[in-house]
């Protein structure tokens, strides 16, 4: 069922999700929930009064590339506020967008890629 | 002064996500990446056919936004407006080393497009999955694919144990269908069966990419 495993978002946080972004939304770098992010190597320190979520989010991409969507969810913060946090990382240098992070354009071939691998599924 | 990141005072990251468990990484060799949405009214079975083909545990967020928000730049005022929560599955599954294939499921309501702006940019394709108990419940989603000419989409009819032994006809007149909408039956619990759900979107996809007649659908009628 659809309600299987649903849990409650930012609502039960006691920091208000626009605390942690200061009331701003993510414009800066074009990013959707589906945009890959890796963590930027020998990236600089970073600011010592950052938040722990920023750290986080941070420390979750250094293992390795996922989506924002994927980030939201292992941190449990919701996707528009990791949107903020990733930008800040961004213009940082802490974090760059996967060289594969633009979806790739659909066309007759990829299609045909998608479902040969469907059928080995 | 910068604080070690590795304090082990800090939130672990895979701990206050839901569930435990490891982070489940994208492989570095991957260079391309598709998406399907699954979009379905509440309860018609998005979050198990999600986690039935996922290679990665199904991992769920939910978002909580201003009713009377438009995009993404009003999260200040959340305290004086009426708030909703919209929820977003997602799976994944690898083609082949260089490209993956993600999967997003979502309610697919009006508040959903709002929301979720960008997700919808360049799908493969839709799958919209269908209670063929409670058909009603799918005609907002319907209707907001048309809205948003979203397509291309396939209908699965998820297969519950008191499902009514509609005819693909009577359920595609039901819907108000386009003949060369794919309407596919499915049980979403079910990973094969999922999977052969997929493969028929997919086909439709890439039919309708190489034919060039048929990319001019007329547009459909009669829903609400």
């Amino acid at each position: 069922m659809t309600t299987a495993g649903e849990r409650h978002g930012s609502g039960a946080s006691p920091v208000r999700p626009y605390v942690l972004t200061g009331g701003r939304a993510a414009t800066r770098h074009g990013l959707t929930v589906d945009t890959l992010l890796r963590a930027t190597p020998d990236g600089p320190p970073l600011r010592a009064d950052a938040a722990p979520q920023t750290r986080a989010l941070l420390r979750l991409h250094r293992g390795g590339i996922l989506t924002i969507a994927e980030s939201a969810a292992y941190l449990g913060l919701p996707v528009s506020v990791v949107m903020v946090l990733a930008e800040d990382l961004i213009t940082s240098d802490h974090l760059h967008q996967h060289a594969a992070s633009q979806f790739a354009e659909i066309n007759p071939t990829l299609l045909q890629e998608v479902l040969d691998g469907l059928e080995r599924v | 002064m910068a604080l070690n990141e590795s304090d082990p005072g800090d939130p672990d990251p895979a701990g206050t996500g839901p569930g435990p468990g490891r982070v489940e990484y994208l492989s570095a060799t991957v260079d391309r990446i598709a998406k399907i949405l699954v979009v379905g009214a509440f309860g018609t079975g998005k979050t198990t056919l999600v986690g039935a083909v996922s290679e990665i545990r199904a991992l769920h967020t939910e978002e909580t936004m201003s009713e009377a928000s438009t995009g993404v730049d009003d999260l200040a005022g959340l305290d004086h407006k009426t708030t909703t929560t919209v929820a977003l599955d997602f799976g994944r599954i690898t083609l082949n080393d260089q490209l993956v294939l993600y999967l997003f499921g979502t309610p697919g309501q009006r508040r959903f497009w709002d929301m979720w702006a960008g997700l919808a940019q360049g799908v493969a394709g839709v799958l919209v999955l269908v209670d063929a108990r409670r058909l009603t419940d799918s005609f907002e989603v319907l209707g907001q694919l048309e809205e948003h000419g979203l397509e291309p989409f396939a209908v699965a009819v998820n297969q519950f144990p008191d499902s009514p032994d509609h005819p693909p006809e009577a359920l595609r007149a039901a819907l108000d269908l386009l003949p060369e909408t794919p309407l596919v039956y499915c049980d979403a619990r079910d990973r094969a069966s999922t999977i052969n759900a997929l493969k028929v979107l997919i086909r439709h996809a890439l039919a309708r990419a190489t034919s060039p007649t048929s990319l001019t659908a007329p547009g459909r009628s009669q829903l609400p």
